[in-house]
């Protein structure tokens, strides 16, 4: 089949615009069904402290905090914890170790997240009721479920951003007499520090956009926690718990809290991607991106084609 | 690829008229006797699935008026919009058992108790002869049935307080209150097993005998929810058979009351 | 004091605390992870049975098997990463061979990282408002199949693009110079060069649809299936979805146990995989 690469070409840019046109879509369809509520109750209606949908109350104030409150908890944990690991797996397991640390870390990305709810359910709840009091559904347990679960992500492009580094800071410090503690803190994180704050940021973008281990754990009272202990209610979870049962404008409100959602999410990747976007280009290029741009001059030489 | 997908995607679209089979939607309350029925049903009609999905009244209604599905199951009464273009069948009655640990010593509460712990007004065991430790209120998620049900026979006009926990499904309601021993719920009584403790009102017991004879004062319809012109065929044939000697037996057996004849 | 606090945070030291803290830390993760699994497998494995995964299940899964839940899962999955591989590898040889670094490839590649970082909540609605109500398709496998099509694109373009890349210029060059075109050498030199770094691509969006709830519950329904499906337009539950609902409704622990360790072991093994093939292919191109 021999195709003209013109045709290629734009057949091609057509697959590539398709992310792109799942995300305006995904935009259209859930502003489609939440924004004419948001404009006929108003906002001071929708961002109020009362949510009775069944009422023509939509104020989805308290699950903002809620949604902050875990996010900021989940942070607290998996941070440190997310960035040590990183540099323990980027900076000082020997490889036999590492070997075993990284798939590690892998499976914990896939465990799925009603696995970790159920974790929740049956190991975290217990223990806050019986250790901390109250009834154990709460902002602290979805904090934990949350902490552990962006945990992955974070090391994963944490670790991107630790081995991006070149090699010949480390050496050159090192050189120096530095420990290698010194080096990691003086030197690798300061010149991973972008890569490391777009890790924090899409953990949150995660912590805040999980849903079904939070709706197993956080309890879901709308009402402004006092405490860690106090039950809470997410955006996401106010999304799966009512979500099936809605109709109407409770419905629409619903959509409408999935808009907010959207915002904040869409407004962490865009924050990542800044700071992601400061360490591009890449330290070393494996290959040159394209081959029309290039001078043959500045490419490898060719070699036969044998590939194993 | 892509325009196979896209293909079958029109194909499906246009076939889904003609898909044969029966979908039901919507109280998670009546899924678990809905699959039973349907269960039953499907062993003397081979061949002919039925699909029993969750979701709540409010979307079984929805889902009747649009059409994915045939039928619509409501644990609660339409309101008039929605019975101006529905068929409310009644297929069976549930009571509502207000349901706690069953290491609580409380075995008996007074309707204006428990309309009081559900307002929040009352916060701790002791103030209703149980032990000294606060209430964990648990209630379900707004648009269910079961809570459209509860608010309107216990709570109104009060409004279910904010710190009360909630759970978007009898059993994972049932399922808290069977973990925390300071806990409250309602759930339907037919799902009331060994792991809670359903409380008597005002000493009367949550028993078929009560709920039959109407001592028991919480008592709710379940609805199948039909437009007239779906009401025929299968769907029909279905229901006749649940509302039917052999359906109502095997609702008694689960747990339910059949509809009054 | 001052000097003792100096001493006492000699550089010696501050290296021995450092590393003792983070290796513990460490630790605490890789604990989680053994805890996790051991409780999850511990508690399930001696449930998963042959006739477990061979049987109907039966009453709301109380009893019974996951056959049919398992197949659906199969299906969504399938249905899912074989709509997005098309759009995932197109995308990918777009933004390595047809285009330069510029606006049009900040844009795609903008969408494809805020499209990963959309909750999968937010995918249920659209799958839901799309595929359910808008295209008819109902709650079918055929809705969460898309739906997580769209879902684990972002996934695959990554993957895809990477795997491209690592494949060394010159490989195309020569093909070039053989005087086939861009396209036939793509098709014939890049592509299977860069097969088992795609591959990995599949393998992650296959453990992330499999380990899918909240996209799929609004889309394939819940309903429990008494048969094995018979079409793309039959509704069904996934393993993470059966799993969510037995062990929310406290339906059967020993079942929801098994399910879950079904689920785990099948995700871990699938993106172990998935580590191991994209490992291997790297070591080849370095």
């Amino acid at each position: 089949m021999r195709l003209p690469d013109k045709v290629v070409e734009r057949a091609l840019l057509l697959l590539a615009l398709s992310s792109v046109a799942v995300l305006a879509s995904i935009a259209f369809f859930i502003v489609r069904e939440g924004a004419p509520l948001i404009y006929r109750v108003g906002l001071s209606n929708f961002f109020s402290t009362d949510w009775h949908p069944t009422a023509g109350r939509f104020g989805i104030l308290f699950m903002l905090v809620g949604s902050l409150a875990v996010t900021v908890g989940a942070l607290a944990l998996g941070v440190p914890l997310g960035i040590s690991c990183a540099i323990v797996l980027g900076e000082m397991a020997p490889p036999r170790a590492r070997r075993i640390l990284k798939p590690a870390i892998e499976i914990l990305a896939g465990i799925p997240s009603v696995v970790y709810g159920f974790m929740g359910i049956v190991v975290v709840l217990p223990w806050i009721r019986e250790h901390l009091g109250g009834p154990g559904a709460s902002g602290l347990a979805a904090a934990v479920i949350l902490g552990i679960m962006i945990l992955p992500t974070i090391i994963a492009i944490s670790l991107d951003a630790l081995e991006a580094v070149p090699m010949s800071y480390r050496d050159g410090s090192l050189a120096m007499g530095a420990t290698e503690w010194q080096t990691v803190r003086r030197v690798v994180l300061p010149a991973a520090r972008s890569g490391i704050v777009a890790a924090v940021i899409l953990g949150t973008g995660r912590a805040v956009g999980e849903t079904m281990a939070v709706v197993m754990v956080a309890g879901n009272a709308v009402q402004l926690p006092h405490s860690p202990l106090d039950p809470l209610r997410t955006l996401t979870a106010n999304l799966a718990l009512e979500m099936g049962y809605a109709t109407g404008d409770h419905r629409a409100a619903l959509f409408a809290t999935g808009i907010v959602l959207f915002l904040i999410v869409l407004s962490l990747n865009g924050a990542a991607g800044l700071a992601r976007r400061r360490r591009r280009p890449r330290p070393r290029p494996r290959r040159t991106a394209s081959v029309a741009g290039v001078p043959a001059s500045e490419r490898i030489p060719p070699s036969p084609v044998s590939d194993p | 690829m892509a325009v196979a997908v896209a293909l079958q995607l029109v194909a499906v679209g246009c076939g889904r008229a003609a898909r044969r089979g029966l979908t039901l939607a919507g109280s998670t309350s009546l899924q678990p006797f809905a699959e039973k029925w349907a269960d039953a049903y499907q062993a003397r009609h081979p061949g002919l699935p039925i699909y029993v999905q969750g979701g709540g009244s409010t979307a079984g209604v929805e889902a009747a008026l649009s059409g994915a599905a045939e039928i619509g199951m409501a644990s609660r009464l339409l309101v008039p919009v929605e019975s101006a273009r529905l068929m409310a069948i009644p297929v069976a009655r549930d009571g509502i058992a207000v349901v706690v640990n069953p290491t609580n010593p409380v075995r008996d509460l007074r309707l204006d108790q428990v309309r009081a712990i559900y307002a929040g007004q009352i916060r701790n065991w002791r103030f209703v002869g149980g032990r000294n430790a606060s209430i964990a209120v648990i209630t379900r998620e707004e648009g269910s049935g079961t809570r459209s049900a509860f608010e309107a026979m216990v709570t109104d006009p009060l409004r279910i307080a904010a710190s009360a926990l909630v759970q978007d499904s009898t059993g994972a309601v049932r399922q808290m209150v069977a973990s925390d021993p300071a806990a409250i719920g309602y759930v339907s009584f037919g799902l009331v097993d060994a792991s809670v403790k359903a409380l008597s009102l005002r000493g009367v017991e949550p028993n078929e005998l009560n709920i039959d004879a109407g001592t028991y004062p919480l008592v709710r319809p379940f609805l199948f929810v039909v437009t007239p012109a779906r009401l025929k065929g299968v769907p029909r044939d279905f229901i006749d058979w649940i509302v039917g000697p052999e359906g109502r037996e095997l609702t008694r057996r689960e747990g339910l009351l059949p509809p009054r004849a | 004091m001052n000097a003792r606090a100096q001493r006492w945070l000699a550089p010696r030291r501050a290296q021995a605390l450092a590393r003792f803290v983070l290796w513990s830390l460490m630790a605490v993760a890789i604990g989680i992870l053994i805890l996790i699994l051991a409780f999850v497998l511990g508690r399930g494995l001696r449930h998963v049975t042959w006739t477990f995964l061979t049987a109907m299940p039966l009453d709301s899964g109380r009893a019974g098997g996951v056959l049919p839940i398992v197949v659906g899962t199969l299906e969504v999955t399938a249905l899912g990463v074989a709509a997005a591989t098309p759009l995932g590898v197109g995308t990918a040889i777009y933004l390595v061979e047809y285009t330069r670094e510029g606006r049009l490839t900040r844009i795609i590649r903008f969408g494809a990282e805020c499209l990963a970082g959309v909750p999968s909540i937010i995918f249920g609605l659209f799958g839901f408002v799309l595929f359910v109500l808008t295209l008819g398709l109902g709650w079918s496998i055929l809705a969460a199949g898309l739906t997580l099509a769209f879902m684990t694109l972002p996934t695959l373009i990554r993957t895809s693009e990477e795997a491209l890349r690592a494949v060394p210029a010159r490989y195309l060059d020569v093909s070039l110079s053989l005087g086939a075109t861009k396209w036939q050498s793509i098709r014939k030199v890049l592509l299977p060069a860069a097969f088992p770094g795609i591959l990995t691509g599949l393998i992650l969006g296959i453990g992330r649809a499999i380990g899918e709830t909240a996209a799929v519950i609004f889309t394939a329904g819940s309903s429990l299936p008494h048969r094995i499906p018979r079409s793309l337009s039959e509704g069904t539950r996934t393993l993470s979805v059966h799993f969510y609902q037995l062990a929310r409704e406290g339906i059967s622990a020993d079942n929801a146990y098994a399910t879950a360790a079904v689920l785990v072991l099948a995700i871990s093994l699938i993106n172990l995989g998935a580590y191991v093939t994209l490992n291997r292919f790297m070591r080849r191109y370095r």
